[in-house]
């Protein structure tokens, strides 16, 4: 290592390995895995979002599982949560709408409302 | 892949020794069983502070803290949460108001009210991964400091942040390091003192084993400062994991260029070595410290002249604690005015304490100076166990004193501890409740002096030694009212004519006690009497008329001394007692004390 750009360089690149441990901000994705969840292949949509996520180098998305989420008719399901806590609920995921929704929705920050299944914001 | 779990395991030394070695093992196996293996990340961290509930393990991005996990729990965490995403609530820390479970770190009472600096990336980072550091800025201050300040500059910078030496002495570390630079020579010397030798505090050894490359950039910096191309860690053999992972950084370091020659392209070298010490208490003196790496017998010499004159093979050397050097990355990275801001006006910065004996929160914790005492033991430490009466604070291990209960509102910094006849230290803080005998204290830390003092000056290996004999005596019932005056004018002797810090601090836990629990002593010399119940010859307990007769003492005793019918008031069978205190530790009323013979002899 010789300057201080090539420090500050390898810095950003371990950084992405540990941005969960200190980002609170930015996009929170939850995917339902209850037993109906992961019947219905949640499991294949929870790793579709981090191959996104990582594809797209985003820095502040964090992704995680949660519980059976009530609908167990519209599962796969996931509930994208952005920094001021407006939540939105997308339904009958497959993963081409996975890639539309990290496209669309956490890079260009258009929900795609045709998915969604409800939106709420949790005070 | 990316992984979307991480999984942070304690390696700090308490957590170590209550197998957290073992469960990370555990996990490797069962998530290899689960093939979730890729998407999971598993890291060994340094201490995370809260070593009473340990083995800790904190799972990321929720943040959920899981306390005293053990090998057995490890699949149940793997199923439930790394897999389904169920937090594991029984493993959760209680909430005491809420009767509710703490699912978030942050949340913990323990964190909130702590600021995090020289003990920033323990338990955030893998020790043995230098990226890890490096992404968390470090060895960023080194580059800026090489690249764009001068040697001058940097001094200035830490004169301004008015840092002061967290070892114990509190001597304004800027200073120093400007005294080292003033002196001419060819060649000086960085040296870190990880000799931590007080019984109880442990902080240097969580920084080295959580943040080993913080010390490394430290010493660095300090190398260009005051001209050196050479820093040695003179720490402990009796740190293992401390050597092996300061080991490991140094030679990533090197790998990555960010030790040896030419570091950043600049004229500037800087090489570390590890010098092991043999675990000697007197080692911790600087000047004791750089006898022993020299191959000398550790004991130390006159000062002046001081060791930034003529130090290490007589040449200009720089010494410093190692929280003191965990400080100074900070510094550089944010300013020192950010320090300034932090803390007291005399004292900036944070102060890390060890806190032990008899409080709920065993462990590690960092609160910006000012802070009250009473927020430390009651916020943080979590009060008393078993619903104890506080008795005193002892601050600064054998070289300390103690604070009694009226002080506790004291805001914390070098001055005011000092003004309260103890000392700010190394950051020991070991609680102690009224089942604690303060003679008995006295004696045993003045017992370690005794066996620590080199003998090279006859106060500190004489005085000490008929303190000892004394307070022996008066724990044994044999003392008289003279032995305490006797103390206390053997103690300023010793202050006053030893040579180095260790005979001039060691007789502090003596006067400190007989200046703040004069009655104890009193009651130990004229009424024979312990009041705590630890002196075994001065310990006679007795049953008073608030017995509730639960029966609980007599269950709890080992020598069936204590007899009388449930709901009736129970007694104790002197002849056939061994005062362990068993009974007085089990009566949920306080029934049970240790009282004058005498009066028990009237009965």
């Amino acid at each position: 290592m010789k300057t201080i750009e090539e420090l500050k360089q390898l810095r950003d690149e371990s950084l992405k390995k540990m941005t969960m441990r200190y980002t609170k901000d930015g996009y929170r994705v939850q995917v339902g895995m209850g037993t109906c969840g992961i019947a219905s292949g949640a499991r294949a949509i929870l790793n579709a979002f981090l191959e996104q996520v990582e594809n797209h180098e985003l820095k502040n998305v964090t992704v995680t599982q949660v519980g059976c989420m009530g609908e167990c008719a519209y599962e796969p399901m996931a509930e994208i949560i952005d920094a001021s806590g407006q939540s939105y609920v997308y339904g009958c995921l497959t993963i081409p709408m996975v890639r539309q929704i990290v496209e669309k929705h956490m890079i260009d920050h258009q929900p795609i409302t045709k998915y969604l299944l409800s939106e709420r914001k949790d005070s | 892949m990316l992984e979307r779990i991480q999984v942070l395991i304690c390696g700090g030394t308490g957590c170590m020794s209550s197998h957290s070695k073992e469960i990370k093992k555990a996990f490797e196996d069962e998530l290899i069983a689960l093939g979730i293996k890729e998407e999971v990340g598993l890291i060994l961290t340094g201490c995370f502070g809260l070593c009473e509930k340990g083995p800790v393990i904190v799972i990321y991005p929720d943040e959920t803290f899981y306390s005293h996990v053990k090998v057995s729990d490890v699949r149940t965490i793997c199923e439930e949460h790394l897999l389904k995403g169920r937090p594991v609530m029984n493993l959760m820390v209680n909430d005491p108001n809420a009767k509710t479970k703490i699912k978030q770190m942050s949340q913990l009472k323990f964190y909130a009210k702590q600021k995090r600096i020289a003990l920033r990336n323990c338990g955030q980072i893998n020790p043995l991964d230098i990226k890890e550091y490096i992404a968390r800025d470090g060895y960023l201050a080194l580059a800026k400091v090489l690249t764009e300040l001068s040697s001058d500059d940097v001094i200035d910078e830490m004169i301004a942040s008015g840092l002061k030496g967290r070892g114990g002495g509190g001597f304004p570390t800027g200073v120093k390091w400007q005294f080292a630079r003033r002196s001419e020579s060819d060649i000086k010397y960085v040296i870190c003192n990880a000799d931590e030798g007080d019984p109880g505090a442990f902080m240097d050894r969580a920084i080295l084993e959580g943040d080993p490359h913080s010390i490394l950039e430290a010493m660095a910096i300090c190398g260009y400062a005051i001209g050196s191309n050479q820093g040695y860690i003179y720490v402990r053999a009796e740190y293992p994991v401390a050597v092996e992972r300061l080991k490991h950084a140094i030679n990533e370091a090197k790998e990555y260029g960010l030790l040896g020659e030419r570091i950043f392209d600049t004229d500037f070298s800087f090489d570390i070595d590890i010098r092991l010490g043999a675990g000697a208490f007197v080692c911790g003196e600087e000047t004791a410290l750089i006898r022993s790496i020299e191959g000398y017998r550790g004991m130390p010499t006159t000062k002046p002249p001081f060791p930034a004159v003529k130090g290490l093979w007589d040449k200009p050397t720089n010494v410093n604690n190692v929280e003191t050097l965990a400080n100074v990355p900070v510094i550089f990275l944010k300013g020192a005015s950010f320090f300034r801001s932090i803390g007291t006006d005399k004292s900036p910065g944070t102060k890390v304490f060890a806190l032990g004996g008899k409080i709920n929160n065993t462990g590690l914790v960092e609160v910006p100076m000012g802070v009250s005492l009473r927020e430390v033991v009651y916020d943080i430490g979590g009060g008393i166990p078993a619903k104890r009466k506080f008795k005193a604070i002892q601050t600064g291990g054998p070289s300390g004193g103690c604070i009694t209960e009226k002080d506790l509102d004291t805001k914390i910094d070098f001055d005011n501890l000092t003004a309260l006849g103890s000392m700010m230290g190394s950051g020991g803080m070991i609680i102690m409740d009224e089942d604690n005998c303060m003679v008995d204290v006295a004696r045993f830390y003045l017992d370690f002096t005794v066996d620590e003092s080199c003998g090279k000056c006859t106060p500190c290996r004489e005085g000490t030694k008929q303190m000892l004999d004394i307070l022996n005596r008066i724990c044994e019932g044999n003392g008289t009212l003279e032995d305490i005056d006797e103390l206390e004018r053997l103690g300023q002797m010793i202050k006053k004519t030893s040579l180095c810090g260790l005979g001039q601090t060691a007789p502090n836990p003596v006067l400190s006690t007989i200046k703040h629990f004069k009655d104890e002593y009193i009651a130990h010399v004229v009424d024979k009497n312990c009041p705590a119940g630890v002196c075994s010859n001065l310990t006679n307990f007795v049953i008073h008329d608030n017995c509730i007769g639960c029966t609980k003492c007599a269950r709890n005793c080992p020598v069936n001394a204590i007899s009388g019918w449930p709901k009736q008031i129970h007694t104790i069978d002197q002849d056939l007692c061994i005062k362990c205190g068993a009974c007085k530790k089990a009566c949920p009323v306080g029934a049970i004390t240790s009282d004058v013979l005498l009066k028990e002899v009237s009965l």
